[in-house]
């Protein structure tokens, strides 16, 4: 029997990075053209491929239930080989990935992956981390995916060199070597408690599992969430995660945005599959870790913000703000607390990785300290980085006004304010935690949800706070008027983003169905472990049988 | 055995947190190194502990799995030290090239005022 051509999808948007960067490995770095066009190529068919993707896993079959496209790789079926499995909620990240990835690649092809060497191979396999680890359906295939995209992130972090770098990525690195150890204990645990790392079978073999394992099983998921809580950045294991992240190049941070978001999904994955309301006396076990949590990251992510002078600081404590927010959310757990947070989680994504690149675009210029660099650099005659002439493109014209539209539209989103979908995000939230039996149902109401509703809304004051006081800085009080030189592939990516934004505000409706059903599948797994554990083999073609 | 393996993984982790937390590069990186043993012998024990069982069934006639080790954690582990070797090379490779940009060893890149 022949598989179909779509029947394949699911491996798609990690064969296809993969190949893309082994290709550019073998090309010379002075053939940038050929480079960028692979690299850019790349980035646009995964996209087609993931939207294709969703739209496949969006869709409903006859009998109105979800799909879930199940791929057994070797063609073992599921507990025994590892397989891939793109459900809706996979299939939003890897999309979210392919746009983040592409309006990044096309930022950084002004200049940016000219500052070291091999940019694009590290990229396409930061992508093809990232996307494993939203596809995969085994833990320790998760593990093998979240190394990958670490090393990638590694090499990405240091592209462009320099001291602050180098001492951000020496930080990173030792803290995520760290977490890699975490994670391997607690997969081994859960291992040797359970018998499996498929994570259908896992879910599946949890509630029948005997009282006195039990605590090896929750050690073990406890440990392998530190891991994840790291990456996600959760206090207090987030330190490392402002400096990193300001450090980095631009197009690199707007990508190490959705890396977070990493961390958030496997959480949200595991958190429902293996201790949701089916998981017997395990059931729940933990939430009030990612409430508490998660609040503190807020509390802790809003006063960074607050306190930050430069604005790459402001967005790094942005993204603490956004994690906060949706562990704290997790950890709620109601169908539909999730179904809001994943828009937030959406909305949030695109607007920090919009203003990562946007920061790059008003710094550049208004710099007082990065003026003296470059006034002291022209006069030793080493315009190494500024090097005018080496720019071409095209210039984009009333650079200002269209910088600070964007810098204004950032503002509103981060903020949390009307119209932009940052509010509609917050709004769904809380809603559905006050009214958790639904719309006019009398319930008495949890102490924390208090306490999380106002630190939503501190977090939202003080993000535009820190906004208008940067703005006004930048844009009206600026003493030296200096335009920066602004191209227009620079400033494309960042309005594609923005207007992404808006879409999700004017198409809110059906952005907001698909989070509800995508919800409504997380907190009812049960068709996503029969999906997957019911995966019958492939029968190989008769033409080939000997 | 299950003792001295226990006391070895003990003894090993506490020397690796130890190191780890100490401000140098170079105790950093044997830090790691000590924990990610550590961490590969841990995996090996989650398998169960036995003497010379194989991994792998026998080429004919059939086997008795209580005779068998559990092969996945031996996977796992042969997974997780090709991983652990690549990303320990790398980043000695920062370390050496923090050591170059800020000429000393120390992991914030400055030495400690006094």
């Amino acid at each position: 029997m022949m598989m179909p051509w779509s029947a394949h999808l699911p491996i798609a948007p990690i064969l296809l990075p993969l190949l893309a960067g082994a290709l550019l490995v073998t090309l010379d770095e002075r053939r940038r053209v050929a480079k960028s066009m692979i690299s850019l190529g790349a980035c646009v068919l995964l996209l087609m491929l993931s939207l294709q993707l969703l739209a496949r896993v969006g869709a409903e079959d006859e009998a109105g239930k979800a799909i879930t496209a199940v791929y057994a790789l070797g063609n073992w079926p599921a507990p025994f080989g590892i397989v891939l499995v793109a459900d809706r909620l996979s299939a939003m990240m890897v999309v979210l990935t392919s746009i983040l990835g592409l309006a990044s690649l096309v930022f950084s092809l002004a200049r940016w992956y000219k500052a070291g060497p091999h940019f694009h191979t590290l990229f396409q396999f930061l992508l093809m981390g990232l996307n494993g680890a939203f596809l995969t359906g085994d833990l320790f295939n998760l593990f093998v995916f979240f190394e990958v995209m670490l090393a990638a992130s590694y090499g990405l972090l240091l592209h462009g060199s320099g001291p602050v770098r180098v001492k951000a990525g020496l930080h990173y690195i030792a803290v995520n070597l760290g977490a890699a150890l975490l994670f391997l204990i607690g997969v081994s645990l859960i291992y040797g408690i359970t018998g499996t790392l498929n994570m259908a079978d896992l879910a599946a073999r949890i509630p029948e599992l005997r009282h006195e394992y039990r605590i090896m099983l929750e050690a073990g998921a406890a440990v392998l969430g530190i891991a994840f809580l790291i990456k996600a950045g959760m206090w207090p294991l987030n330190f490392w995660l402002p400096p990193a992240y300001t450090a980095a190049a631009a197009p690199v941070s707007a990508v190490f945005a959705m890396m977070s978001k990493l961390g958030i999904y496997i959480i949200l994955r595991l958190y429902l599959l293996v201790f949701g309301a089916d998981a017997g006396e395990s059931a729940g076990f933990g939430h009030y870790v990612l409430l508490y949590g998660g609040m503190a990251t807020i509390a802790f992510g809003a006063v960074g913000v607050l306190a930050s002078q430069a604005l790459g600081r402001v967005a790094g404590y942005s993204v603490l703000v956004s994690s906060g927010t949706l562990l704290a959310a997790i950890g709620v757990s109601g169908q539909g607390v999730t179904a809001g947070a994943l828009f937030y989680l959406v909305s949030s994504t695109l607007t920090i990785s919009a203003f990562f690149m946007l920061i790059e675009l008003v710094e550049r210029g208004q710099d007082a300290g990065a003026n003296v660099l470059a006034v002291t650099m022209e006069a030793y005659g080493d315009a190494d980085e500024e090097d005018v002439e080496d720019e071409v493109g095209v210039l984009m014209p009333g650079t200002l006004a269209v910088l600070g539209i964007c810098f204004a539209l950032c503002g509103i989103l981060l903020a949390g304010l009307p119209p932009l979908p940052g509010f509609l995000a917050k709004f769904a939230m809380l809603s559905s935690m006050f009214n958790p039996g639904g719309l006019g149902m009398a319930t008495t109401i949890d102490a924390s949800v208090w306490w999380l509703t106002g630190l939503l809304i501190f977090s939202g004051f003080a993000a535009l706070i820190a906004m208008s006081r940067a703005g006004i800085r930048t844009f009206w009080a600026s003493i030296e008027h200096t335009v920066p030189r602004v191209l227009v592939i620079e400033v494309a990516p960042v309005l594609c983003l923005l207007a992404l934004t808006v879409a999700l505000t004017v198409r809110a409706g059906p952005v907001m169905a698909y989070m509800e059903a995508t919800a409504r599948g997380l907190h009812a797994p049960t068709a996503y472990i029969e999906s997957v554990l019911g995966l019958q083999r492939v029968e190989r073609r008769e033409a080939l049988k000997p | 055995m299950e003792l001295v393996l226990a006391i070895g993984i003990g003894i090993m982790t506490g020397s690796g947190v130890w190191l780890l937390l100490r401000p140098r590069t170079y105790q950093v990186i044997v830090g790691l190194s000590l924990l990610s043993y550590a961490v590969n012998l841990f995996i090996f024990g989650v398998g169960g502990l036995k003497k010379n069982a194989p991994p792998i069934l026998p080429y004919s006639g059939v086997a008795n799995p209580a005779t068998m080790t559990d092969p996945v954690p031996q996977a796992l582990v042969l997974t997780a030290i090709v991983i652990g070797f690549a990303t320990t090379a790398l980043f000695l490779v920062v370390m050496l090239a923090s050591r170059g940009l800020t000429g000393t060893d120390h992991v914030d890149g400055r030495e400690k005022s006094r």
